[in-house]
């Protein structure tokens, strides 16, 4: 049914075919903006399409990789290159494939929802260009086995993603956010290639699965490691480097800001590819396990206490998106800090890093529909200060329901699915360390508490005036808020059967760092 | 330690960068600054890939057989190129702030804060 042609080089297509569609948009774009918009469209689908076929590919088969410009796509080592990979690899195992399918879903309902909420702006043309290379970024991010192409499509990702910032200038605030992102996320990027630099250094690879095999734990390779786990806690935006979010996540699109969250989690992913595969059980897990915790615990609480008093309904969202970041800290550094501890792990590890993976995905649904909501109110009544608005709930109903399913998800409140990825991490965190569970808890309800004042004021109360005719998003915004929407209750409704199918085997692949370098570099 | 000096002058630049980021309140110097820290790492990537006596992996006519894997001088022209893409994006972005704000010193952009 599918064309073996691209079945086999899914991993490849995966990236050129996005990179393709950005390049040729603003040329399309001369001819018409309706050929332009269907062309960017198809592209999408054609993406998404290709990355279901891969993931279902590594779901049933098991890690995939894909080696660029040799006889044969699974060929890792050369036969007269001394056993030195030399050439670029995808990798894509199951934690990659859980990557891409988030970035997939949420690429396809952000691009249907900006197909009309952007539709008033000009140089749309720019606009999905830059859309397309950040789906090229993630996608390239959590699916290469190679680290400096690491560094390379973190690049592109920054890039597109500052100019999707900037994108509406709106009297220079906009760029002011973006050079802010743009400038911490270069001096990271940079920290990233200097411990690049290290690894190649001392020894001789830059294979992921290489460097994982000889792994001394040195001196120079905690020099390396600070300076990656600095470089993309940031990007990720946790606490202490979370102040660009706020500024960016509010300022950018409506739509984009959706997939800025999708783009925050592929460091998220990075941060973890590093910690678990390169290092692994060679670090002082405990010590670097409890620095993560740490993290997540700060951005949790820190987060969240700044959401409550802000009044632009965005800038408060970004704040949250901070704080549920935490969650994904917490579940993970759980899993991190009993790593060595085969007992343990069993116990807590793996339900707490289960918990922690799953809550990624379920963010980037819930969150994207939250930002998408918001997006919808600002494209109808045209700001985004809380004050001002008011008795929305009159006029946009389903634009109300969605925010509803949003909120409740958000604040872990069943049968959402927030509650079914924070369930597993207080469980699992409450027998590792109970105080955190706890925390962990109170962010929760403060969450629920902001919404739920959000919520009143924008939905509830007596029509406003000056809002009688605010008419009700339009359909293309509605059916993408709709596809995100439909994903959290059914996550929510059915979580064993997420877990035990996706989310578990991409616990387990991350775990397994042995298989990943067996999987790369063959039984040597 | 002869050998190790290009390591030195990376860390001095590096430090020299840093310096220029946090301290400089010019948008333009700042990027001035991230401009030497790119330029620090492309160094330590070119010194990395050094190997005394050793030959490029060109077979035809080689003096020796004692190659180098090319691979940190294509580390290095990649990074040029993302370094020019970075530096454009930030100038471009400084003309706009210029422009719009009418300054470039970053203690003057807080319209975000208000």
């Amino acid at each position: 049914m599918i064309p073996g042609f691209i079945v086999a080089n899914a991993p490849a297509l995966l990236v050129s075919v996005p990179l393709l569609g950005a390049f040729l948009c603003p040329l399309i774009g001369k001819v018409s903006s309706a050929i332009r918009n269907l062309w960017v469209m198809v592209i999408m689908l054609t993406t998404a399409a290709i990355a279901f076929i891969l993931a279902f590919r590594v779901y049933a088969e098991g890690t995939v990789i894909y080696v660029f410009g040799a006889a044969a796509s699974n060929l890792a080592v050369p036969l007269d290159s001394g056993g030195i990979p030399v050439r670029i690899i995808f990798t894509i195992d199951p934690m990659s494939a859980f990557m891409i399918i988030i970035c997939a879903i949420s690429g396809v309902a952000v691009l249907l929802y900006s197909l009309s909420s952007d539709s008033r702006n000009s140089g749309l043309a720019v606009y999905y260009t830059l859309f397309l290379l950040m789906i090229t970024g993630v996608f390239g991010m959590v699916s290469t086995g190679d680290f400096f192409n690491f560094f390379v499509f973190l690049e592109i990702l920054s890039l597109a993603s500052a100019g999707i910032i900037a994108y509406r200038v709106d009297g220079g605030l906009a760029v002011e956010a973006a050079i802010k992102y743009f400038i911490l996320s270069t001096v990271g990027a940079i920290f990233v290639l200097y411990a690049i630099g290290i690894y190649y250094g001392q020894y001789n690879a830059l294979n992921i699965a290489m460097i994982a095999q000889r792994m001394q734990f040195t001196m120079l390779d905690k020099i390396a490691l600070v300076m990656l786990l600095a470089a993309l806690a940031m990007k990720c935006g946790a606490v202490p480097m979370h102040f660009w979010t706020p500024d960016a996540y509010s300022m950018a699109p409506g739509s984009a800001t959706a997939f800025l969250v999708v783009a925050s989690q592929a460091s998220l992913y990075g941060l973890f590819r590093v910690l678990f595969t390169m290092y692994n059980v060679t670090l002082n897990y405990v010590t670097v396990g409890w620095i993560v915790i740490i993290l997540g615990v700060l951005s949790m609480v820190i987060g969240v206490t700044m959401a409550i008093p802000q009044k632009d309904v965005k800038r408060l969202m970004a704040y949250h998106a901070v704080s549920q970041t935490g969650y994904m800290l917490l579940g993970v550094g759980v899993g991190l800090a009993v790593l060595g501890d085969q007992a343990a792990m069993n116990a807590v590890g793996y339900t707490a890093m289960e918990g922690g993976i799953f809550h990624i995905f379920n963010h980037a649904m819930y969150k994207g529909l939250l930002f998408l909501t918001a997006g919808a109110i600002f494209y109808r009544i045209g700001t985004r200060d809380l004050n001002k608005m008011g008795g929305l709930g009159h006029n946009m109903k389903w634009t109300m329901i969605f925010f509803i399913i949003g909120a409740l998800a958000i604040a872990g409140i069943p049968p959402f699915n927030g509650y079914a990825s924070k369930f597993l991490i207080y469980e699992s965190v409450y027998l590792f360390n109970p105080v955190l569970a706890i925390i962990a808890m109170v962010v929760s309800i403060l969450t629920l508490a902001s919404f739920v004042k959000v919520f009143h004021s924008i939905f509830m109360g007596p029509q406003l005036p000056e809002y009688k005719d605010v008419k009700e998003a339009p359909r293309p915004m509605l059916i993408g808020m709709a596809i995100l929407a439909v994903i959290v209750i059914a996550f929510g409704l059915f979580p064993t059967i997420v877990v035990n199918t996706l989310v578990a085997p991409a616990v387990h692949a991350l775990v397994d760092q042995a298989g990943y370098i067996t999987a790369v570099l063959g039984g040597a | 330690m002869f050998w190790n000096l290009p390591y030195f002058a990376v860390l001095i630049i590096t430090i020299i960068g840093l310096a220029t980021i946090v301290h400089k309140k010019n948008l333009i110097k700042i990027l001035l600054g991230i401009t030497l820290l790119e330029s620090a790492v492309n160094l330590f990537l070119i010194s990395l890939g050094y190997r005394a006596g050793g030959v490029a992996p060109i077979y035809t006519l080689a003096p020796s057989t004692y190659m180098v894997l090319p691979t940190p001088q294509a580390l290095t022209l990649t990074s040029i190129v993302i370094g020019v893409a970075t530096s454009a994006l930030l100038l471009s972005f400084a003309m706009i702030i210029h422009r719009k704000y009418g300054t470039v010193n970053i203690n003057l952009m807080r319209r975000l804060r208000e």
